[in-house]
């Protein structure tokens, strides 16, 4: 569709142009705030890969961005937005929770987290296939489905730990602490048994899920017959019926595959870090996940380093706190806002300012 | 006078004071939905606005000039929208979420640096707010059985806004009904091309309904913090702009419909809220969580066409390319 553009135009300036645009906006709201946009760049990179301590925090917040961004990108590029991946991250939680909380007495925990994993990757994926479904044979949008199903997923955990799950004889709605059989061992306890010494942090061995799930989403979208159903759906769904495709299907399908990458969050939140069943744990992961990847064009690289540059800000967000009266981690929030807007609602705003340039470059230097 | 018809209108009471915000918002999502711009915005245009009509008031006393300020704020984020989605012919799903976190963000940065009470505005006094507002010969009907007493409970006592709210119904039927750019609204929404082969501007009139709906989301903003409350507190809205985009497909895009929505999921709420804690015979806690959430039931059965069919605006969420 751009092809009037050479291709390192097209995916490396342009989006970083919008980057930069999206960062300086929010230089100018810092500004406002009675701040220096500078030295709060400064506080949010050492915050973010000063020590030791923040790059595993910053790591932890990525693979969560990492799960949500993919999901977002599948359901993308199967012309699907999936707003609801806050919502599947939540029952994915769920799930490895249930799982968890059901049989962490009786299985050993090789067997107790690929079963937990699993029980998180399924709740997301149900999460999803009901708008999936809706979207494909009663023909209601999937925006909307999956905005309400945010809303019941939230409303459903609430009443899941307010009146059934919660722990006896205690106030906040917190399920019991899973036995040790069900956690992902953390890096800094892996690497300690090695004989490396790192400090302290939430990182925890699903980060190697996280990378299993990008080289799962490229090999699915790219190499994979299911993968070329998808696009073509994506791009053109008529041409996808004569290409004997059945849309139907790949809608639904391709719903519940993102739906199960958002349900992973679960598995980092729940098994990696919390060890029980609690509220609020996606904390916006899956509207980041948005965020991710539009800024990562729905590619598992560009998705990598927009979770890397997010985590970053979540982290480096925190440092920002500490170090300032006038601003705070909100910040971060604002930025996010910035980028979906950016490299997201008015992508095609730089796109002929690009070829203007482009062009009149070309013409100077033609002989 | 019996106690479950007083709880009765207590609870209607509460429903109109829910649902008045809802209205408004879902006759600002109809005027931008009608004419094929999709608005997933709402909820951060009303949150903007309940934080500009709370500032204002705040440094000026006066509760008009921060709803004049609330109009303005979310005015300026329809226009961006309307930048993203009409002249850009961005992804308006896009624009919307980005428009939602871009206010999430903005509202807190701004109430922190600027009042430094943890993203709260300071507390409003009485002169800064929409004071309850008497019907003529309220009182004096109050003694008449049922109709006065309904009239004297139910409709007189709210702020200026609640009746601006019931007022944007008729209001924005008759535009969207009986006037020649509610025709054009109408027909802008399903085949703009028709509407540009007549010689009408589809961006202009695109804008113009995209700014109508922010000037109506500011005025539910102003209602939130200036009427409803005494000042802006974070992430105020907490989901009402998503409860009146749900009101407004419940509603299947017309006004009288999706103001009878907003007060039936404004009953929901009141009702929820009036069994907080409550023990309900044999079952226990009342599922106060799971009653808030019926609204959002309710429109997916709705869309899955199982109580009647909701159809969209035919040329909805498509930016129009004028053909060269």
């Amino acid at each position: 569709m751009r092809s009037d553009l050479p291709r390192w135009i097209d995916v490396g300036v342009i989006p970083a142009v919008n980057i930069l645009l999206a960062f300086l906006v929010a230089g100018l709201v810092v500004l406002v705030a009675g701040e220096s946009p500078l030295d709060a760049l400064v506080v949010l990179a050492t915050g973010a890969f000063g020590y030791d301590e923040a790059i595993g925090y910053t790591l932890y917040y990525a693979t969560n961005l990492v799960f949500t961004g993919l999901a977002v990108a599948v359901a993308f590029h199967a012309g699907l937005f999936n707003i609801g991946g806050e919502g599947q991250a939540y029952l994915g939680g769920l799930g490895a929770g249930l799982a968890a909380l059901s049989l962490d007495a009786s299985l050993p925990a090789w067997a107790m987290v690929p079963v937990a994993m699993a029980a998180s990757g399924l709740f997301g994926a149900a999460w999803a296939f009901i708008p999936g479904w809706l979207q494909a044979h009663r023909g209601s949008h999937v925006v909307i489905t999956t905005i309400m199903f945010n809303f019941l997923a939230s409303a459903l955990m609430v009443h899941l730990l307010v009146n059934v799950l919660i722990q006896p004889g205690q106030m906040s709605p917190e399920s019991r602490e899973f036995a040790p059989t069900a956690w992902i061992p953390f890096v800094h306890e892996v690497l300690a048994g090695v004989g490396i010494t790192v400090a302290r942090s939430p990182l925890n061995l699903s980060i190697l899920w996280a990378a299993a799930a990008c080289v799962f989403v490229w090999l699915l979208i790219n190499r994979t017959r299911w993968g070329y159903a998808i696009r073509t759906v994506g791009h053109n769904e008529a041409a996808a019926v004569y290409a004997g495709i059945d849309p139907k299907a790949v809608i639904v399908g391709s719903m519940c595959i993102s739906g199960a990458l958002a349900g992973f969050v679960g598995i980092n939140e729940m098994l990696g870090v919390q060890h029980r069943l609690l509220l609020n744990f996606t904390a916006g992961y899956g509207f980041t996940g948005i965020a991710v990847a539009l800024m990562g064009r729905a590619h598992p690289v560009g998705i990598v380093l927009a979770s890397l540059l997010f985590g970053a800000l979540y982290q480096g967000g925190t440092e920002l706190d500490f170090e300032f009266d006038g601003i705070t981690r909100d910040l971060v929030v604002v930025i996010q806002g910035l980028v979906i807007l950016f490299s997201g609602a008015l992508a095609y705003m730089m796109h002929p300012i690009a070829l203007r340039l482009w062009r009149g470059r070309r013409r100077e230097s033609a002989p | 006078m019996s106690d479950t018809l007083l709880l009765l209108v207590l609870t209607l009471d509460a429903t109109l004071r829910v649902a008045a915000p809802l209205v408004l918002v879902a006759m600002a999502g109809l005027f931008s939905e009608r004419s094929g711009v999709v608005d997933i915005g709402l909820e951060g245009k009303m949150l903007a606005g309940a934080f500009a009509a709370a500032a204002t008031a705040a440094v000026t006393g006066s509760a008009w000039l921060g709803l004049l300020v609330a109009v303005a704020v979310s005015a300026a984020l329809a226009l961006l929208h309307g930048l993203a989605c009409i002249t850009y012919r961005g992804n308006q799903v896009v624009s919307g979420v980005a428009v939602n976190i871009l206010a999430a963000g903005l509202t807190v940065v701004l109430g922190i640096a600027w009042f430094d009470q943890g993203g709260q505005t300071p507390p409003l006094g009485q002169a800064a707010r929409f004071a309850p507002i008497e019907l003529p010969l309220a009182d004096l009907l109050h003694d008449v059985p049922v109709i006065g007493h309904l009239y004297h409970e139910l409709l007189s006592g709210h702020n200026l806004l609640v009746y601006v709210a019931l007022a944007s119904v008729p209001a924005t039927w008759w535009v969207v009904y009986r006037t020649r750019f509610g025709l054009r609204l109408r027909a802008v929404g399903e085949t703009p091309a028709a509407v540009d082969t007549a010689g009408v501007s589809v961006e202009w009139l695109r804008y113009r309904a995209v700014l109508i709906t922010g000037a109506l989301c500011g005025v539910a903003g102003a209602y939130l913090s200036t009427a409803q409350s005494a000042g802006f507190v974070r992430d105020m809205t907490a989901g009402k702009g998503y409860i009146a985009l749900a009101a407004l497909i419940f509603g299947k895009w017309r006004p009288v419909p999706a103001f009878l929505a907003c007060l039936l999921f404004g009953f929901l709420d009141a009702v929820a809220t009036r069994l907080q804690g409550v023990e309900i015979p044999g079952y226990g806690q009342a599922p106060v969580a799971l009653i808030q959430a019926l609204p959002y039931a309710l429109t997916v059965v709705l869309l899955a066409g199982f109580i009647g069919k909701a159809v969209a605006p035919k040329a909805i969420g498509v930016p129009y390319v004028k053909e060269r």
